[in-house]
This record gives structure tokens, C-alpha cells and sequence, in this order.
């Protein structure tokens, strides 16, 4: 148990070194600041919609694009700098060094979707419970996070851009599959079962059900279907990191 | 008696290819023990085996006591590893990157602290700690490795090519800290191609070839074992034939170089009493006589490509 501790206090000063180098690359900025922003402004900017229709849509866009923007990056990164065999030869597990990339990834996502969680706040519409709300947003940005970090196992590449416009190719689609534009019951039966195979949809389907009481999920199933979504995607993330590392050390 | 490094039949495959085949050695403690190879030997395919990076296809491998591939975090916490390409973080500054791995090793704050102070300092990087190591110079960036691979005092240091283009300088410094801590009864393990480092620092040296142990021996055993590759430099007041020469049943081989002529046997008096002899009969005089024993390179030449490339 001990052991599990160490490594798990080694992978937050890993996420901690990631925080300091990669937070301020290029790509990071673009895909996780600069892009979310004006995709926001594009959703928000000219609808006909209630404030509070918005903002679910709004808040579940900028987690889901701030915490998989660190993750793609880091693996193919560390991979070319040949940092990648430095961690390695540190007294740490293969798991210890994902989980280290999921909790960088993870910090970014929950801390910049505060902005538009504090902007609901701001603006009057009051959750019907904050605490289940910022729980959500927390396993929703560990969930993404982990969905980020699985996008850059495959292929074990060394260029960034390469991970970055795969993951997009996966990204995207999740958004508009995911009841951000549309909310899930609004949707027909097949779009709504097409729906259900992206953890997005749960996120956004609870901060409507938390924000307008508006859902199509019990509340719940919606925190269930993260928390089983969370631990796939990282259990996934591991395995294929831990097949693919000794590729990217050659 | 308690080895630092013991390996039996280590055998690494990529494909067809087979980088590392049924390697088996032994490093004692508080021993500089040299890899040597050509490049594509199998040199950085054992390191990495042995440092836990890359899992073995066969054999087994104890590092300061532990298995390798049952229990690689206990061997990465025992060890220190200088690999073969520069790889602190730029990003970040020296002070960071010992940080870093202070903190990856669990060691407490006023440990690591003092550690790296210490380090930086010996190493003449205390006064850039706070610089960005993107600004550094290759030797500066090689010195900074040795201190993060030195910095939770490890038993074993496994140093991968450490001076490779590195300038005399900085060379030359490495080496004299990597004896210093051997002389502390660190155990150190040195993968490199040159013969003058491996002949300075090792105590024992293991030549790998085509991922096979071609010998291991001490540099002097080395040498005692290749005495056919000793060889007698002679110089004339006047050009000889060195075909003529090489007629003589005691010389393995004659061959110019430069004014004089390197005679190649394994009997060096008979050939000393045949060059007067022969000088004497032809008018000449004899301006310098020596005898050379093998160089390390000379050894390692003979074992990987045979005794032709080296009397060539």
C-alpha cells in the first residue's frame, strides 16, 4: 500500500513538471484556450436562447476541450527529447507516469472551467446543488483527461502535431455527437444511442440537470457513466502506453 | 561474494535481429567495470536491460541485488543512470532538473537540498542553477546529468558513452569524478568505445560484439592474452625493404610506418638479434629500437574484426 502511495506522490511531481513545461506550448494555448474560446463564442454569439440553455452547453465545451489539449502532447514530447528515458530510469512505474500526464491534463481542464462555472454564478443562475456540480466538473475533466492521454498512445509517434490532429479527429466529433448543441432529448432515438458512447454527453446532460433541472439521464447514471467511463479510459491509457513506451525509447 | 551487477544469459531480440544473445557477466562491488563495443555492438540494449528501461526476451539479470524484471523500481532506486544522449529538461533550469529527480527518488527536502548543492557545486554549475539548461553548452549539460544521476547516492552508476563529443575539458573532468566516486566504493558500470578512458578507469572490461561477449579481462590481462600483437618499431639511417624483411620465420608481419618499420612477433629477442645482425651486414646503423606492447585498441581491434585490422 505503501508503495502505491509513493508512486501516486511521484506521479503529482510529474503532473507538477508537466504543469511548468507544457502549459505554456503552442499547441496547448491553441487547442485548449485560444480554440475552445471561439468555438464558445461562435455557440453563445447570435442564438436565440435562454442564459440558461447556454451555459450547460458552454461549461461542458470548455472542460472537454481544456482538459485533452496537455494530454496528446506530453507523450510525443518527452518522446523527442528523449526526457521520456530519464523518467524511466527513475524509480517509477510505467502507471506512475501517465497518471502523472492525466493529472496535468486533468488540473488544466478543472482549473480553466472554473471561469465559465464562476460566470453562472456571476451572472444569477444558481446550481441546484454547487457541490454535485463541481464533483461532476472534477470527474469530467479526470475523465477527459484520461480520454487524452489514451489519444496519444497510438501510434507511439515522436512529433506532437502528429497525436495533437489525431486526437482532434476524435475530439470533434464527441462535440457534436455529445447534446452540447443539442441536448440529448431533443435528439432522435438513433442520435440519442449515438450520444450515449460519449462521456461528454453525461457531463452535460448532469450540469443541465444541475443548472435548469432539464435532463434526459438520472442524475445518478450520469455521475455512474463517468466514473466507468474514468476508469476505462485510464486502465486503457495505461496498457497502451505501457505496450508502446519501449517504441518510442528506440 | 555479493555482486552489484550479476547477469546470466541476458538475450534481447527486435525481430529477426537479435541486439544482446545470452550475455552472462558479473560486476563486483565497488568495481569500474568497462562495456566496450562498436557501435551496434549491443551496448545501450544491456544498459537499458540492466537499468530496467527495456524488458529482457531471456535470461536474468540481479542489479545491487534485486531482479531487474520481478522488481525494477527497487533497482531504479539503488541505481544512477547517465544515458547515452543528453536528456535534462531544457524547460527547465539545473536547480529544477535536480529537483525533479530528487523528488522522483522520494528523497527528503533537506537531503535533496543539501545533495544538490553539493553536486552543483562540485561540478562547477552552482552558479547557473537558476538558468535554463536550453542555455547550456553540451559539456555543461553532460555535467549536469552526472549530478542528476548522482543525486540520491546510488550503489550502482551506469554511465552510457558519458564522454562521447565531449571537449578535452569537460572530458577530462568527468572522468576524474567518475574515479573519485568509484574511489568512495561506488560500483560504476561504463559503456564506451574509447580504450584510453576504459584503460584509465576500469578494473575490468567485458568487449561486446554482434551481442556476444567476445572476452572479459582485466586491460592488462587483455593485453598479456594478444601477445602476438606485440610488435618492435625500428629505424634505419637508410630505407629498408620491408618485403624482404618480412621473410624472417619469427616476424608475423612487417609494415612501414612513417620512417620506420613496426615489426609484428611473437619472439621479440630473436627478432632484436636479427635486426643487428641484419644491420650490421648491411652497412646500416640502427637510430631507434623499441618494444611495444598491445594497446587496449589494439585487443579490442583483434577480438571484433580480428588480428589482420590491427597489423594493417
Amino acid at each position: 500500500m505503501s508503495a502505491i502511495v509513493g508512486q501516486l506522490k511521484r506521479s503529482l511531481v510529474i503532473a507538477g513538471k508537466n504543469v511548468k513545461i507544457y502549459y505554456s506550448k503552442g499547441p496547448v494555448i491553441v487547442f485548449g484556450l485560444v480554440f475552445p474560446l471561439f468555438l464558445a463564442l461562435a455557440y453563445v454569439v447570435g442564438r436565440d436562447l435562454p442564459l440558461e440553455e447556454v451555459l450547460p452547453g458552454l461549461i461542458g465545451m470548455t472542460a472537454f476541450f481544456t482538459a485533452t489539449s496537455v494530454g496528446p502532447s506530453i507523450a510525443p514530447w518527452e518522446a523527442r527529447s528523449r526526457t521520456l528515458e530519464r523518467l524511466l530510469c527513475c524509480p517509477v512505474a510505467p502507471w506512475t507516469i501517465i497518471a502523472g500526464d492525466m493529472l496535468s491534463s486533468f488540473f488544466f481542464g478543472f482549473i480553466i472551467s472554473a471561469v465559465p462555472l464562476a460566470l453562472t454564478l456571476a451572472l444569477g443562475v444558481q446550481p441546484l446543488n454547487f457541490v454535485a456540480l463541481l464533483i461532476g466538473l472534477m470527474i469530467a475533466s479526470l475523465c477527459f483527461a484520461a480520454l487524452s492521454v489514451l489519444l496519444s498512445a497510438y501510434p507511439p509517434t515522436d512529433v506532437p502535431a502528429t497525436t495533437m490532429m489525431l486526437s482532434s479527429l476524435v475530439k470533434f466529433p464527441l462535440v457534436f455527437i455529445s447534446g452540447v448543441f443539442i441536448p440529448v432529448e431533443r435528439l432522435p432515438q438513433w442520435g440519442a444511442a449515438v450520444a450515449s458512447i460519449s462521456p461528454l454527453t453525461y457531463f452535460t446532460d448532469m450540469v443541465r440537470q444541475l443548472l435548469i433541472n432539464k435532463g434526459f439521464y438520472p442524475l445518478a447514471l450520469d455521475f455512474l457513466a463517468l466514473i466507468a467511463f474514468t476508469a476505462a479510459l485510464a486502465f486503457a491509457a495505461i496498457k497502451l502506453h505501457e505496450k508502446t513506451l519501449a517504441r518510442r525509447l528506440s | 561474494m555479493e555482486y552489484a551487477v550479476a547477469v546470466q544469459e541476458l538475450t534481447k531480440r527486435y525481430g529477426d535481429v537479435i541486439a544482446v544473445d545470452h550475455v552472462s557477466f558479473e560486476v563486483e562491488e565497488g568495481e569500474v567495470f568497462g562495456f566496450l563495443g562498436p557501435n551496434g555492438a549491443g551496448k545501450t540494449t544491456t544498459i537499458r536491460m540492466l537499468t530496467g528501461l527495456i524488458k529482457p526476451d531471456g535470461g536474468k539479470a540481479l542489479v545491487a541485488g534485486y531482479d531487474v524484471l520481478r522488481s525494477p523500481v527497487e533497482v531504479k532506486q539503488r541505481i544512477g543512470v547517465v544515458p547515452e544522449v543528453s536528456n535534462a529538461y531544457v524547460d527547465l533550469t539545473a536547480w529544477e532538473n535536480m529537483a525533479l529527480m530528487g523528488k522522483l527518488y522520494g528523497m527528503p527536502k533537506q537531503k535533496l537540498r543539501e545533495n544538490a548543492t553539493n553536486l552543483l557545486k562540485e561540478f562547477g554549475l552552482y552558479e547557473v542553477k537558476d538558468r535554463l539548461v536550453r542555455a547550456f553548452s553540451k559539456g555543461m549539460r553532460q555535467r549536469l546529468l552526472l549530478c542528476m544521476a548522482l543525486v540520491n547516492d546510488p550503489e550502482v552508476l551506469f554511465l552510457d558513452e558519458p564522454t562521447s563529443g565531449l571537449d578535452v575539458e569537460s572530458a577530462r573532468l568527468l572522468r576524474e569524478k567518475i574515479a573519485q566516486y568509484n574511489r568512495d566504493g561506488k560500483t560504476v558500470f561504463l559503456s564506451t568505445h574509447n580504450m584510453e578512458e576504459a584503460n584509465q578507469l576500469c578494473h575490468r572490461v567485458a568487449i561486446i560484439n554482434h551481442g556476444r561477449i567476445a572476452a572479459i579481462d582485466t586491460p592488462e590481462n587483455l593485453r598479456a592474452r594478444s601477445m602476438e600483437l606485440q610488435y618492435i618499431e625500428v629505424a634505419f639511417n637508410k630505407a629498408v625493404n620491408a618485403r624482404e624483411l618480412s621473410e624472417n620465420p619469427s616476424f608475423i608481419k612487417a609494415v612501414p610506418a612513417g620512417n620506420k618499420l613496426r615489426i609484428y612477433t611473437a619472439d621479440p629477442s630473436t627478432v632484436i638479434e636479427f635486426l643487428v645482425e641484419y644491420a650490421r651486414k648491411n652497412n646500416l646503423r640502427v637510430l631507434s629500437l623499441n618494444t611495444m606492447m598491445p594497446s587496449l585498441e589494439d585487443v579490442f581491434l583483434k577480438l571484433v574484426k580480428g588480428r589482420e585490422a590491427v597489423t594493417q
